[in-house]
């Protein structure tokens, strides 16, 4: 055996004791991009912080992990004395670089802010240079990663946000914990990817296509599979295992129909990053950000001042009540299927956008999209966007912490704790029973 | 029904004789004490009840129009909601903050407005459920059947005792979801004897009822009072509360309005006033009626989806 | 399209070690939703802590075979514990949402990079079992079982014909245990709080406590089908380790019928039946070009179509399964 390995488990053991005290987060695909391998080299060299290139030295022992687009390792590499490496790549699509900084020895230089990580397009760069020595060391404390930290969490906060407001609005009007609200999600990415590409139509003008038509397919999949099943008083736990059986359904015939394959839309797939202040963004980014705040206060002032807003809140607080004082539940339940699988969609769309569109996108936001909703308080739509925020926001300051690919491991430990101390989530409130 | 024993009727009521009819009077033998008891529900305060007791071994109805916060009362009572504030006891036991099934234990057992018969469990099962102590409940005594065969004999002895008093013997081993509404409630005042309790809460016990069972309903309750036990019951129809209850409290906007013996209640101009103002309830407008749903959306149960209490 | 070849491949995966497997996770799913109606999405969390007990606690931490599976019980008894405390209190829903997400977790930690040293990252852990297959009675190559006067049958190899032995004994067991169980009182308080805890709670049982051992139940049982799992490959890794698993147990479960004792087994025999027979099927008729619009790597993902549509169907139009009761299946009643 090999005693000399145990001392190294106990930070394991420890590690695992506290991740097990927390619990949820997001699936990722498994999926392995299918096509051949592909090599692509590494240099590193520190350029001591000058123009000229005499000075120039090779870096070794730098390690460069490299994910795909789902934040799954796919290859880790150790430069050798000549600092350089060979990535490997299992196949297409989108991976990221990143330079471990805690791999750097003291003397050497770090390279400028966010250029450690960099993003690789397998059919285009077959060489990757990280530069070091254009920063100071003293600059490179933890903490200035907060800011750029929190605007990742914003933006990925939103668009959790964004999704799962339909999630949270179709608990709390019908009680059905929809496990297949994600393949909306999925749905809304694969259409307009296919007006898109396949019919060459600008994303903008698809993406208001796909809205609709997520918006349709909502209200389709409430007449064809859930009024009925409504209408035959079927248990809530019961519908419950029929929305995993209807999602694992829809996620294999993505799959069959799009393949296993991550694929960009054709504009706004790639963007020069723009630096405000400590943060480096990129412009599709700060549309998105613009946009989806848009959206939500369109929702919120749905809610709040239109007839029908009111008569889903209405709806949401107590259905039995509601169709009592004369308002029409089934139609209510109608729109707010149309509105959730909208929403779902244009979420899709922009999580497309961020990153790519593959079969399991919307299944690897689902649990994040739960997450956030329990968090708000289950059944509330301003819950939903609270409780989404905040989860987004979480996972991504979680990684000054915790390694980046277990940030959504940080996800569970927000939702177990605010179980514990406020079981009605964020925004909820205390049920009554008898 | 058996006759009732005109002593212990006289006795139970003779307990009231020259009390004051007022809120939060003393009883001489209080069984129940609370204290300052408040429930809020965002905005709303559904239950704000400064003092109130219960007298040993008679029984007590607990009347007010919809919304009155009865059940959301008997929910703070037995363990199955939080207080915000408040102290009762039951029998000298601190009751505050002590789960439903331990104030179950210390022999206060209620029974449901909306009946919780376990429908996919037969009748029989129902009544063997609420018998207490059974060793063959606990997990490792549950797989030695003779450690718990002598027990389930016995309990199920005791159940088909209760089940002829009941009237449901013929229905033994049927599943409890195919008993009638009335059936349902016999079911489960029948199911809280097993649990041998000292006082018995019963949430609207004649609710759904048919008229013919009502009279029936009623001689169960009296016969309860006959066996010794304490009976609280919420209702809202003065004229069932009338025929059975020695002592009535009334409650109106989560308050105790009144108390008093049935004749003094059912002429006292508070509860009138509480009754009849409850009918302007109706909503006037489509305006009136958001406002409406927005302010008592917070007491109510979405699954129960009622609005008494 | 060779028939007898298509059976004997459906008939040696209906009772293969796979099969073994998601009785197992599926008798645990009874105790959960079948007769306490907890929702537990995220059974495959207790396979993996079975899976990877052994695994890691014979490979990794070097501890004898047999004490890491004696460990399973305490590990999957905390995990139930870890999920149960804060969600049992509350409404199923909650449950339902903290267990799927807690299966990713476990997958997710485990391939981790940063415990490779610990869990074998991505690329698992292998050949930790040969204690068990030291005891191997069996020897020689594979055999053949057919029906007789047939060619149509199974066929195991030694190693395969252990584990069977051991596993369906296992399976045996845990039927019989459920089986005393659910007709003690115990039971009966565990089918009353399915119907509705209130009531229960109301009678003075602490519903809380009897949930969690439900969970604790349903999950060592899901534990040592994990083992059957890693012990049978004499390899575990992570990705095998998805929440589909759990999807699949789920329909074993209800097409065997649920709260039943012997539903979990039988919903997987004939699971693993159908599974392999429209798989092979499927690949037979692309070989022989009666099917051209498929190609051989997207029949499981067909299959897994119809595993989804399946799981629909049964609990739309036959929700007791094959030999459920349908009174007793709590299915057509709001909760």
């Amino acid at each position: 055996m090999r005693p000399d390995r145990r001392t190294l488990h106990l930070p394991f053991v420890l590690l695992l004791a506290v991740l097990t005290l927390l619990g949820v987060a997001s699936p990722s695909g498994a999926q392995e991009p299918s096509g051949d391998e592909r090599e692509v080299n590494v240099n590193v060299v520190d350029r001591k912080g000058t123009a000229e290139r005499d000075d120039d030295e090779p870096v070794a022992g730098v390690v460069i992990v490299v994910t795909d687009a789902s934040d799954e390792e796919v290859d880790e590499v150790e430069t050798d004395e000549d600092g350089k490496a060979v990535i490997t790549l299992p196949g297409e699509g989108q991976y990221t670089a990143t330079l471990d900084l805690d791999s750097l020895d003291e003397d050497v230089g770090l390279p400028r802010e966010g250029r450690e990580v960099v993003s690789i397009d397998p059919n285009r760069s077959r060489v990757l240079n990280f530069t070091l020595g254009d920063r100071e060391r003293a600059t490179s404390s933890t903490f200035d990663k907060v800011p750029q930290l929190l605007f990742n969490g914003f933006s990925f906060g939103l668009v959790i946000a964004i999704t799962s407001v339909g999630l949270s609005l179709i608990y709390g009007t019908t009680g059905l914990v929809n496990f297949s609200h994600s393949e909306h999600v999925t749905w809304g990415a694969i259409v307009a990817w296919w007006i898109n590409v396949d019919h060459d139509v600008h994303i903008i003008p698809a993406a208001l296509i796909a809205i609709a038509i997520g918006a349709a397919s909502g209200a389709l999949v409430n007449r064809v599979v859930w009024s009925p099943l409504r209408s035959r008083g079927m248990s809530l736990v019961a519908m419950m295992i029929v929305s995993i059986g209807l999602s694992l359904a829809a996620r294999s015939l993505f799959q069959l129909l799009f393949g296993g394959v991550f694929r960009p839309y054709r504009q706004f797939y790639r963007q020069d990053g723009i630096d405000i202040g400590p943060i480096t963004t990129t412009p599709k980014i700060l549309w998105m950000i613009g946009l989806i705040i848009v959206v939500i206060v369109a929702i919120a002032s749905l809610l709040q001042y239109t007839r029908i807003g009111k008569a889903m809140r209405a709806v949401a607080d107590n259905g039995d009540l509601a169709a009592s004082s004369g308002i029409d539940v089934d139609r209510v339940i109608l729109f707010v299927w149309a509105l959730g699988g909208g929403l779902a969609a244009l979420g899709g769309i922009l999580f497309g956008l961020q990153q790519q569109v593959q079969f399991e996108m919307g299944f690897r936001l689902l649990l994040l999209m739960f997450a956030g909703i329990t968090l708000g308080g289950l059944g509330t739509a301003y819950g939903a966007l609270v409780g989404s925020f905040v989860g987004g926001m979480f996972i991504e300051v979680s990684t000054l912490i915790v390694p980046t690919e277990l940030k959504n491991v940080g996800a569970l430990l927000v939702l177990v704790v605010v179980l514990l101390v406020r079981p009605q989530g964020i925004l909820g409130r205390a049920e009554r029973i008898g | 029904m058996s006759g009732v024993d005109p002593e212990v009727v006289s006795s139970s009521q003779a307990a009231f004789v020259g009390l004051d009819a007022e809120p939060g009077v003393a009883k001489p033998d209080p069984i129940l004490v609370a204290d300052g008891v408040q429930r809020r529900f965002g905005g709303l305060t559904a239950v704000d009840v400064d003092h109130v007791e219960v007298q040993r071994g008679a029984i007590t109805a607990l009347i007010g129009p919809n919304g009155a916060g009865k059940t959301t009362f008997f929910n703070l009572l037995t363990g199955f909601d939080r207080a915000d504030a408040g102290r009762w006891r039951f029998d000298d036991q601190d009751l505050v903050g002590v789960p439903a099934h331990k104030v179950a234990r210390q022999g206060m057992v209620r029974t449901f407005q909306l009946t919780k018969s376990l429908a996919r469990l037969t009748v029989l099962d129902n009544l063997k459920l609420g018998a207490s102590e059974q060793r063959g409940e606990g997990f490792f005594s549950s797989l030695v059947r003779p450690l718990w065969k002598a027990q389930e004999a016995e309990i199920e002895g005791r159940a088909e005792d209760l089940l002829g008093r009941f009237n449901l013997a013929h229905m033994r081993d049927e599943y409890a979801g195919s008993l009638s509404g009335g059936q349902r409630k016999l079911l489960e005042m029948a199911r809280a004897l097993m649990v041998r309790p000292t006082m018995v809460m019963l949430d609207e016990p004649m609710a759904g009822v048919n008229p013919a069972l009502t009279q029936s309903l009623l001689g169960h309750v009296k016969q309860l009072r006959e066996d010794g036990m304490t009976v609280m019951f919420v209702e809202h129809d003065m004229d069932v509360v009338h025929d059975i209850s020695d002592w009535v409290v009334v409650m109106g906007e989560g308050r105790i309005i009144a108390e008093g013996t049935p004749d003094q209640i059912s002429s006292n101009d508070a509860v009138i006033d509480a009754y009849l103002g409850a009918h302007h309830d109706a909503p006037l407008t489509a305006a009136e009626e958001q406002a409406q749903l927005d302010e008592i959306h917070p007491q109510l149960d979405e699954e129960s989806g009622d609005a008494h209490g | 399209m060779d028939w007898q070849f298509i059976l004997s491949v459906s008939f040696t995966t209906a009772f293969g070690p796979q099969a073994i497997v998601f009785a197992l996770a599926a008798i645990g799913l009874n105790m959960h939703f079948g007769y306490t109606g907890l929702v537990n999405f995220g059974q495959v969390g207790f396979l993996a802590i079975g899976a990877y007990t052994v695994a890691m606690g014979v490979d990794t931490f070097g501890l004898s075979f047999w004490l890491c599976v004696f460990l399973t019980f305490f590990t999957a008894s905390i995990w139930a514990l870890v999920l149960g405390v804060p969600t049992l209190r509350l409404r199923t829903d909650y449950l339902a949402i903290v267990t799927i997400a807690s299966g990713e977790i476990i997958r997710l930690v485990l391939r981790a990079n940063t415990f490779t040293e610990t869990t074998g990252g991505a690329a698992g852990i292998q050949n930790f079992a040969g204690d068990f297959f030291d005891l191997n009675p069996f020897t020689g190559g594979r055999k053949a079982l057919n029906i007789p006067g047939t060619e149509v049958g199974v066929t195991y190899s030694a190693n395969q014909f252990w584990v069977l032995l051991v596993g369906w004994t296992i399976v045996a067991l845990a039927c019989l245990f459920v089986y005393l169980l659910v007709r003690s009182p115990w039971g009966r308080v565990l089918k009353a709080i399915r119907e509705d805890e209130d009531a229960v709670r109301s009678l003075g049982k602490n519903v809380y406590v009897y949930k969690l051992q439900s969970l604790a139940i349903g999950g060592v049982i899901g534990a040592v089908g994990g083992i059957i799992f890693a012990v049978s490959r004499q390899s575990v890794v992570p990705d095998s380790l998805g929440t589909a698993l759990t999807f699949f147990a789920y329909v074993a479960l209800v097409l065997g019928g649920a709260a039943r004792v012997f539903g979990p087994v039988l919903g997987s025999i004939v699971f693993f039946f159908l599974s392999a027979f429209v798989d092979v099927a499927l690949r037979e008729a692309i070989d022989a070009d009666v099917i051209n619009f498929l190609v051989g790597s997207e029949v499981g993902v067909v299959r897994n179509i119809l595993v989804g549509v399946g799981l629909m169907a049964l609990m739309v139009f036959r929700p007791q399964g094959i030999i459920g009761d349908k009174s007793e299946v709590a299915v057509s009643v709001r909760r």
